[in-house]
């Protein structure tokens, strides 16, 4: 080795080491500005009217109020029936998007001839517009120009070729029907990209060892799709118990308030009675309860993960 | 081209260090190969030397210049990927151009080096095609010709053979030495196959977890191996090693392995009786004799090899490798006695560094 | 038994296709339905004589090519800028290790979370004053923020999909990492790059509440909000609506269409691996 007169280190320039540190931020930085400005300032704006007294057409508004939305919420039925409509809207609408997700996707992970086809044809239902996927499965549900009303009343469903949508006990279903038909897609396209990753030797590995197609997919396909489907199912569970769209366009949270879920009732109560203090007041007790489901959530999917 | 000159270079991801301090001077026109098991940093060093790590502290310098601080586009090196890293989009002349389209260089100068390029590797019927179309072996040799269109101050391989099959790695090792033969350019060369470190080398850095273990011309690692790792990592069978405790006989040491049998070293060393050593000799070392005195084995598995045979054996409970260029047929079961010449032998301290032991073929006198 | 199952599995894919494509073929059934049928052949499966009388109504006596220009404006920037932005910050996330980087990811999954109905205020109240409501341009910052999160997702697992070697490689041939970014990766990402244009396209042409709050008067009105305030207006001309209807759908449909198997590439790449 030959010496050399080296100090020691470090002695990096101070320029080089800022243009190493800034680097990433140049290119994170629109879209920083943009949901810190669009998003997260509202966001704070928004939680902020939850303590004040906030209503669009009344000038003398604006004040402070403290706590009094969240007592005045805690006596609100309808809340809390919104909330029990919530659970029920979401929860059968995620099962019903996951089971036939699930199901379509391992359907479309078999190559055949016009796979490619397929696969854009039932994917479609997503690209349409959430409110005219509304307003169609409204049409639909229409005995005067729908024909599913006639087809429930030949199967035995329905006595007489109602609406559904006025009858206060199976107006929910109305909904969540249109949301599972637009919904499906989403399931079928992260699960089936998730199956897609599998290595196929894995099952031919298991085939010689001489699983049948159900052990290799209990054993195989579901422990590979556990992570994707942990985060699909939570995504989906925050973004529907949120989406108020179809509800708006078919119900308005109609009849008698039956499918009025928590979105829709902000959603009344911010852009119906212009009371936006009160309806940032239940948008916050709703944001907590999704994050205290997430968190759960995200436990769970952490334990999985190290098991494996 | 250029020398290369590291000081005591040290990279380190958070707390958890990777190299400790790498001292290494490549003189001009060497061909340097850094070899080591996976995990061992030799890629990381590599990727430092391209500017494609940072370091985290020490100096690096090529041709005299310190670049610690340049990027890897002013550092004026190429480098050959395992990947290949060729840029699909772009057909094979566009790949090899493209260093010197970005330096905009003139289009006859660029147009001249990439024929002479593509002359050289046969590339020449494939110029208007996409990496996507090309064979494996077609595919190294673009890497190859992008690198050298360029003509940088030293070039850098990243395992640039370990996706070929074992003919072709064989083809390209060679050409590899060919043209390193023509442009004595300043190589480093990175692999863990020691086939490739022995055939390639002016000399080889052996490394192990983050630290340089022997610097050497590939011989001196394989004759006089600095310390065990060496000596098990260079050489094909590995060689045997076998552990004991020093003890004394009439006017020579020896070594009393676990298992009772003694082996002579020929002469006296400088070790406390009782001290814990690492006896090594390499397989083909091992002297089979057929009725004289020595240790008594039993054939465990045979393995010929074609050049010869593998001998896994048995002595007195140890697992023993021999390697012959003798088919001697031996049946497993078969029994025979080997005997270790002392002249072969590897002493290893209780540090596991080489004890240097005399008069012995190839141990230059130290200093 | 194969024969069988190769069957069952026709039959459900086909089962599958008609619960999908079922809804959006009566749209048009009834778009073409002359008004005097509608009533007495309600359930009948195409009409016995079909007219595209309604389009012509919609489109010469309602405000509907507006609508429809401006929703074309409207999503097409913001699919542009969305994919622009986010190929950047998707970039970051696949290629750097920063101080910050989590804080950053947190922040976009954070806005996946929260109703999105709780900003309708507050940012009306802050673009009121700079003249962005009732404006194309507002709309587009607004929308283009909503989808920025999910977008750098995307492009996040398109990157993480493309090898590191290559602009390794670049950098070492002399580009700048910026160099190598337009020059080497993003050539590479053009399917993920179709997907999130179609995808944000598709997004920004559906979005109905931010459009009605920010939105008044039919000059800048996006194709959902005329659609229901066309609704609302003559809800018992079934026929027009529906015929704005397929007209409103025509555009999303193609562009998803265009895209949807880069999507499921893309989604291979790890989008979803969180």
């Amino acid at each position: 080795m030959i010496p050399t007169a080296t100090g020691s280190r470090p002695r990096k320039p101070f320029a080089r080491r800022i243009a190493h540190t800034v680097e990433p931020w140049l290119y994170t930085a629109p879209v920083l500005v943009l949901i810190i400005a669009v998003m997260l300032v509202p966001l704070v704006l928004g939680l902020s009217y939850a303590f004040r007294d906030i209503q669009l057409l009344n000038p003398f508004s604006g004040g402070f109020v403290g706590l009094d939305h969240f007592r005045e919420l805690s006596q609100d039925t309808a809340f809390y029936r919104a909330l029990r409509n919530t659970l029920w809207w979401t929860g059968a609408s995620v099962f019903l998007q996951f089971f036939f997700g699930l199901i379509l996707a391992l359907l479309l992970d078999k190559p055949f001839a016009g796979r490619g086809l397929a696969q854009a044809l039932v994917f479609l239902p997503w690209a349409v517009p959430t409110f005219l996927a509304g307003l169609n499965w409204a049409w639909m549900f229409n005995p005067v120009i729908g024909p599913l009303p006639h087809w429930m009343v030949s199967l035995g469903i329905l006595s007489a070729p109602n609406n559904i949508l006025a009858d206060p006990q199976l107006a929910m279903w109305g909904p969540i029907i249109a949301n599972v038909w637009w919904g499906i897609p989403f399931f079928a396209i992260t699960l089936l990209a998730a199956l897609q990753a599998i290595p196929r030797d894995l099952y031919e590995a298991a085939a010689i060892d001489g699983a049948n197609p159900l052990q290799r997919f209990t054993s195989i396909t579901l422990p590979f799709l556990a992570p994707t489907i942990a985060i699909t199912v939570l995504l989906r569970t925050v973004w529907i118990a949120n989406f108020a769209d179809l509800i708006i366009v078919m119900t308005n949270g109609g009849p008698a308030d039956r499918t009025q879920i928590v979105a829709s009732y902000i959603f009344t109560q911010a852009f119906k009675r212009l009371d936006f203090g009160y309806a940032s007041a239940i948008a916050l007790v709703l944001l907590v309860l999704l994050l205290a489901y997430s968190m759960v959530i995200v436990v769970i999917r952490q334990r999985l993960i190290e098991k494996d | 081209m250029a020398s290369i000159e590291m000081r005591d270079i040290v990279k380190s991801y958070g707390d958890h260090p990777v190299l400790h301090g790498v001292d290494l001077s490549i003189a001009d026109g060497e061909f340097i190969v850094l070899v080591g098991p996976s995990g061992c940093g030799k890629s990381t060093l590599l990727r430092m030397i391209a500017g494609l790590e940072s370091i985290s502290s020490g100096t690096m310098s090529i041709g005299g210049r310190e670049v610690n601080d340049l990027k890897p586009k002013d550092r004026d090196i190429a480098m050959v990927f395992q990947s290949y890293a060729l840029y699909p989009h772009m057909t094979v002349a566009d790949n090899m151009s493209y260093s010197l389209r970005l330096r905009r260089s003139p289009k006859e100068k660029i147009a001249a080096a990439v024929a002479a390029a593509s002359s050289k590797l046969g590339l020449d019927p494939y110029l208007d095609r996409r990496p996507k179309a090309l064979s494996g072996g077609q595919r190294q040799r673009v890497a190859m010709g992008r690198a050298i269109v360029r003509q940088p101050k030293a070039f850098l391989f990243d395992e640039p053979l370990s996706n070929l099959d074992a003919r072709l790695r064989e083809q390209m090792r060679a050409e590899i030495k060919r043209m390193h033969a023509e442009f004595g350019a300043t190589s480093v060369y990175v692999t863990h196959d020691q086939i490739e470190a022995m055939t390639l080398a002016s000399r080889i850095v052996a490394m192990n977890a983050g630290e340089v273990q022997q610097i050497g011309a590939p011989l001196e690692l394989y004759d006089r191996p600095a310390n065990l790792f060496v000596a098990g990592f260079i050489g094909s069978p590995g060689m045997n090693m076998l552990e004991g405790t020093v003890i004394s006989e009439t006017g020579s040491s020896a070594v009393r392995l676990t298992n009772g049998t003694t082996i002579s070293l020929g002469q006296r060393v400088d070790l406390a009786e009782g001290t814990s050593v690492t006896l090594g000799i390499r397989p083909e070392h091992v002297a089979i004799r057929p009725n004289g005195d020595g240790a008594a084995a039993t054939v465990e598995l045979v393995e010929p090899t074609g050049l010869g045979i593998i001998l896994h054996l048995k002595v007195h409970g140890l697992p023993f490798k021999i390697f012959s260029s003798d088919r001697a047929l031996l049946a497993p079961g078969a029994g025979l006695t080997v005997g270790f010449p002392p002249e072969r032998l590897h002493l290893f301290g209780p540090d596991g560094r080489r004890i240097p032991l005399e008069a012995r073929p190839g141990d230059a006198p130290s200093s | 038994m194969g024969i069988l199952l190769t069957i069952a599995h026709r039959l459900a894919i086909l089962v599958y296709v008609a619960f999908a494509l079922f809804p959006l073929y009566w749209l048009l059934k009834v778009s073409v339905t002359p008004n005097d049928l509608l009533y007495s052949e309600g359930v009948r499966m195409w009409p016995s004589h079909a007219t595209l009388e309604h389009y012509r109504y919609v489109i010469e006596n309602s405000a509907f090519p507006i609508f429809f220009r401006n929703s074309l404006i409207v999503a097409g920037s913001t699919a542009l800028a969305v994919t622009l932005i986010s190929s950047l910050s998707g970039y970051a996330l696949s290629r750097f290790v920063f101080r910050g980087k989590y804080a950053v990811v947190a922040l976009m999954l954070i806005t996946q979370m929260f109703p999105l109905v709780m900003l309708v205020a507050p940012i009306f109240k802050m673009l009121s004053p700079l003249g962005l409501t009732n404006s194309l341009t507002g709309l587009i910052i607004v929308y283009t923020a909503f989808n920025v999160p999910f977008a750098t997702f995307l492009m996040q697992s398109f990157f993480d999909g493309i090898p590191r070697d290559l602009e390794d490689a670049a950098m070492i041939d002399g580009a700048s990492r910026f160099t190598a970014f337009r020059q080497i990766i993003l050539p590479l990402t053009l399917p993920g790059i179709a997907a999130t244009l179609g995808f944000v396209f598709t997004a920004a042409w559906s979005e109905l509440l931010f459009a009605l709050m920010l939105i008044s008067g039919n000059d800048s009105a996006t194709f959902p909000v005329g659609l229901l305030t066309f609704v609302s207006k003559f809800s018992v001309d079934f026929g027009q609506m529906m015929a704005a209807g397929v007209m409103a759908l025509v555009p999303a449909c193609l562009f998803f269409l265009l895209i949807q198997r880069y999507l499921v590439q893309g989604l291979t790449a790890g989008a979803v691996k969180g």
